[in-house]
């Protein structure tokens, strides 16, 4: 069915649902609603999907935006370990809640911590050597998929830096040899468009530690005790080597939430060595997904406000960071925070984690609660009900977000900057 | 409005000639001003005996970007050493290497610094960077965008396009980016170690476009020239930190054909390879072609023993030097098709002789280029010395005997290997105040900033005369931002924010035609979004503004 003829198409807009941040989007509006199928892509369909208009609750009862902040601040300013949790919110959101966090010496977390913190760790401990979207799309020739199928939660990731039909270095479409590492992975979009199917190496993701360890002291030509590693033999991890070391520009992909499981953080640092090794001779990079749901756009400002990445306290006599006991799910279990402010404006689905304490929550309109909270701020949605800014997954571009509807609740950065104003000085 | 006079101090105002001389200073609605014969001074501060100079301004530091965030990400042990409190005016922060950007701006203002220019902007990370920079509070600030590995402009040369569309490429780049200048960062290179290749020589054609670091140099010298860009073409040469790089230095000089050309850190690119250890001191070739080129300026990058961390564009530099990590990490990254970064955590240590021996190649270049007009004081922050060494950097230049105490500390074969001792020059107050306020504001076409006649800004900072020129410039008695006390014996009382500044050439917009094309073909933002509008510019900078410059030369 065509556009009706009151539809307007917008071009070009950015979509914050996932960290791929695309921003080709030409979206139909009629009626002040979004034709889902301009948009290509579930996560899209699901976050430019219709809201109703709700209002700030205190205690569960209805009251103004003005009740419910200053009911806000009185919770706050009472507290004396504060924590601001979710923070899925734009830059100017991430701006007001960072500034209302040193106002009452709050501790502040974002809802994907714990999967983020495996790259963040090696990041601080070892370094890495990493590339960005545009550069897999035009120069990757091998990619490799640590433990992710990728599309589950990066939809569109094939279609944008894979299997994209020409690329500024070849003739035609790039040439690419696609492998998976892990069992159980959807493996179906990397399926090239002429039906080639891609390397499928069924290892355990769990172990992918000792898979990098083996490819690296394979590198390294150092004798092994093993003869498997990861449930895979050692043969087929030399193939892969020889696979890596002939590539003129690989990538490692991996999606940190997808490792799931104890420590890591090592398997991550060990693959990131394992690509500083290869990049002795030729060309590879890593590929660490992220950024959804503001993920690194509340850490960005953190960080360049104060050097310290997420999982800090704001403490009176300067700022503190840990890692492991500021975050905010082992405070709130372990009774050492007594008032929580949680924020999530993009996704309604992500609630706060279970807690007795005072909770005040900023959050998508539509967001249903297993426990109602002393204070709920219904909030807009970035790029939905008002402009902002969001960082993609490589951390590298900031993409501004529009408007495309009449707001149905204030935005993060209003209702923050509210809070804050309705402290006592 | 009111009508502030500065009375009775000593003033150093290059850019006309004051040299020192006793005068009364008057402030109105921010700026200097004449005031009428029988006008009432509303407030008054007596600053007899006080030395008085424009704010500064640092024209090459570090201070917003990606790279920035990386460097700040990844040390958060150095932080821990120097965490600012949340005080009643200031924020929560963290300072020394890679500082918030609070504690950058609280810093700043507080050594009597009152602009700050970022010199290695992305254009694909341009918005971070003015984010950044919009959040870092007291001083002005602006930046330099980089080109010469961005494919775009490397295919526009492998496809033999005119300077014209050259012209218009660039001018299409500063305005999307909102930047005051154009920073080359080993020209081409960058690219080329994408392709893997590890050097690039400056006559050494780039793999895949067969384009060489001269060809590069050479169109955008020529195309800011033609533009009438005020900034020259500011070159991160070749072959940074190689021992032998005085060659490429010097070749890039020539590459420019006359056109103006700022060189920076030229510390890191004056290396020859004399003596037993085959690293030495090219500081006088490197002073004599600067002295002998009008058109030729540079800024240091001056290096200071301790802590810090490297953060630049180029990522087969930082690749080549990952090995001295310390501590041992490092990061590289390949971005965008557009340009790349490394980020090194460095000790530089006095025992070590390369450290030591670069640490006195900085200062034989500040001693031996003649003009203070042409050399500016830069550690290039972090990468040689955190910003906050500067009045230390002061003192050395100004105080021989200092010096030469500091150099008997040195590793000994360096001290051999440098002719430091036998420079007796030292900086007078004059001096300082061209390079640190006359000649960047000239430099950077800035016509309100960096001196004190009526109509400038009054950003003025007010020191107490000290014979140990560290401490004057340490904590200077008051800093005024546009006409505000905003610091006073280096603590800040009142907190404001500073504007941006920017340069925005004419250029065709036909040349938006071939750029969207590349940007929906090749690319994975579309050019309607990586074009920064004004508005966004505001908001990032807490509504400050965004000085936009005449271009002309």
């Amino acid at each position: 069915m065509p556009p009706q003829p009151s539809a307007t198409t917008i071009a070009n807009v950015t979509c914050p649902f996932c960290g791929l941040a695309c921003d080709d989007l030409s979206i139909s509006i009629a009626g002040g609603l979004i034709e889902s199928r301009t948009l290509k892509c579930p996560l899209a369909e699901r976050g430019f999907a219709a809201g109703e208009p709700a209002t700030p609750r205190v205690r569960g009862k209805d009251v103004s935006l003005e009740r419910a902040v200053g009911e806000a601040a009185a919770l706050l300013s009472r507290a004396q370990s504060p924590v601001i949790g979710g923070l899925g919110a734009d830059m100017a959101g991430a701006r007001a809640l960072l500034a209302l966090a040193d106002r009452c010496r709050a501790v502040v977390d974002h809802m994907n911590s714990r999967s983020k913190l495996r790259n963040l760790l090696v990041l601080q401990d070892g370094g890495w050597i990493t590339t960005t979207l545009s550069e897999v799309r035009n120069r990757a020739d091998l990619i490799v998929l640590a433990g992710t199928g990728v599309v589950s939660r990066f939809p569109r990731f094939f279609e944008r830096c894979v299997w994209n039909p020409e690329s500024m270095f070849s003739r035609g479409a790039p040439k690419r040899e696609v492998v998976y590492l892990g069992r159980g992975l959807d493996v179906s979009a990397g399926i090239a468009p002429d039906g080639t199917t891609p390397q499928v190496i069924e290892c355990e993701v769990a172990r992918l530690g000792d898979a990098f360890s083996v490819l690296r002291a394979l590198i390294a030509k150092q004798p092994l005790q093993c003869a498997e590693a990861a449930g895979v033999s050692l043969e087929a991890w030399g193939a892969l080597l020889e696979k890596m070391k002939a590539a003129t520009y690989g990538v490692v992909v991996w999606a940190a939430p997808d490792l799931d499981f104890p420590n890591a953080d090592l398997a991550v640092q060990s693959l990131c060595e394992l690509i500083k090794d290869l990049n002795r001779h030729t060309r590879f990079s890593g590929m660490p997904l992220g950024g959804s749901d503001g993920d690194f756009t509340a850490n960005g400002v953190q960080m360049w406000q104060t050097g310290f990445p997420i999982r800090s306290r704001y403490a009176r006599d300067g700022l503190d960071y840990d890692p492991y006991h500021l975050s905010a799910e082992r405070m709130l279990a372990a009774g050492e925070a007594d008032a929580l402010l949680w924020v999530s404006s993009y996704d309604e689905r992500r609630v706060p984690p279970e807690t007795d304490v005072p909770t005040i929550v900023l959050g998508r309109a539509g967001m249903k609660l297993p426990r109602e909270p002393e204070v709920l701020i219904p909030v807009g949605t970035p790029g939905l009900d008002h402009a902002g800014h969001f960082f993609r997954s490589d951390k590298v571009v900031a993409l501004p977000l529009r408007q495309l509807r009449e707001p149905i609740a204030p935005s993060v950065e209003q209702v923050a900057t509210a809070i804050a104003a309705a402290l006592p000085a | 409005m009111a009508l502030i006079r500065l009375k009775g101090g000593r003033v150093y105002d290059p850019a006309h000639g004051v040299d020192g001389e006793v005068r009364d200073l008057y402030i109105r609605d921010g700026r200097m001003v004449v005031p009428a014969a029988d006008e009432r001074v509303d407030q008054e501060y007596d600053v007899s005996g006080r030395v008085v100079m424009a704010g500064a301004i640092d024209m090459h530091t570090h201070i917003g970007g990606g790279k920035v965030n990386i460097a700040r990400a990844m040390l958060p042990e150095d932080h821990r050493g120097d965490r600012l409190p949340r005080g009643e005016l200031t924020r929560s922060s963290c300072g020394h290497a890679a500082p918030g950007t609070l504690a950058t701006g609280y810093r700043y203002a507080e050594m009597g610094y009152t602009a700050c220019f970022e010199p290695a902007i992305l254009p694909v990370n341009a918005r971070q960077a003015h984010m950044e920079m919009g959040d870092t509070p007291m001083v002005d600030k602006g930046g330099y965008v980089m080109l010469g590995s961005d494919e775009f402009l490397l295919r526009m040369l492998a496809g033999k396009q005119d300077q014209a569309a050259i012209n218009d490429y660039i001018a299409w780049t500063l305005h999307a980016a909102r930047c005051i200048g154009i920073k080359v960062v080993n020209p081409g290179g960058i690219s080329a170690f994408k392709f893997n290749q590890r050097n690039l020589n400056v006559d050494e054609a780039h793999v895949h476009y067969g384009v060489t670091p001269r060809e590069i140099v050479r169109v955008l010298a020529r195309g800011l020239d033609d533009l009438q860009v005020p900034h020259p073409l500011h070159i991160h040469a070749s072959n940074l930190g190689v021992p032998g790089n005085v060659d490429s230095t010097l070749a890039t000089i020539d590459a420019a054909e006359g056109f103006p050309i700022h060189l920076t850190h030229i510390q890191f690119h004056s290396y020859g390879t004399e003596g037993d250890r085959k690293f030495s001191s090219a500081a006088g070739r490197i002073a004599e072609a600067v002295n002998a080129n009008r058109h030729v300026s540079c800024d240091v990058g001056q290096i200071l023993f301790g802590q810090t961390v490297t953060a630049s564009g180029d990522n087969m530099a930082q690749h080549r030097n990952a090995g001295h990590a310390s501590p041992r990490k490092f990061v590289i990254m390949d971005i965008e098709c557009d340009a790349g970064c490394g980020v090194v955590p460095f000790r530089y240590r006095d025992q070590n002789f390369v450290n030591a021996l670069q640490w006195a190649i900085g200062l034989e270049i500040f001693l031996l280029v003649g003009d203070p007009w042409r050399v500016f004081l830069t550690t290039d922050h972090p990468n040689g010395a955190p910003f906050t060494s500067y009045p230390h950097l002061i003192r050395l230049l100004m105080d021989k005997s200092f010096r030469n105490e500091q150099l008997a500390r040195i590793h000994p074969d360096a001290q051999a290997m440098t002719t430091l001792a036998s420079i007796d020059r030292e900086y007078s107050l004059n001096e300082i105040a061209i390079m640190t306020r006359a000649a960047p504001a000239k430099i950077l076409g800035m016509a309100d900033r960096g001196h004190l006649a009526p109509g400038a800004a009054a950003d003025i900072t007010v020191y107490r005369e000290d014979a140990d020129r560290e401490k004057m410039f340490t904590a200077p008695e008051y800093v005024f931002k546009d006409g505000e006390v905003v610091a006073r014996d280096g603590r800040i009382v009142k907190v404001v924010w500073g504007r941006f500044h920017a340069v925005a050439p004419e250029f065709d917009r036909g040349i938006e035609k071939g750029l969207r094309d590349y940007f929906e073909r090749y690319l994975t933002m579309r050019l309607e979004n990586f074009k920064i509008a004004e508005d966004e510019m505001l908001a990032f900078g807490h509504n400050a503004g965004l000085a936009t410059h005449p271009c002309r030369r």
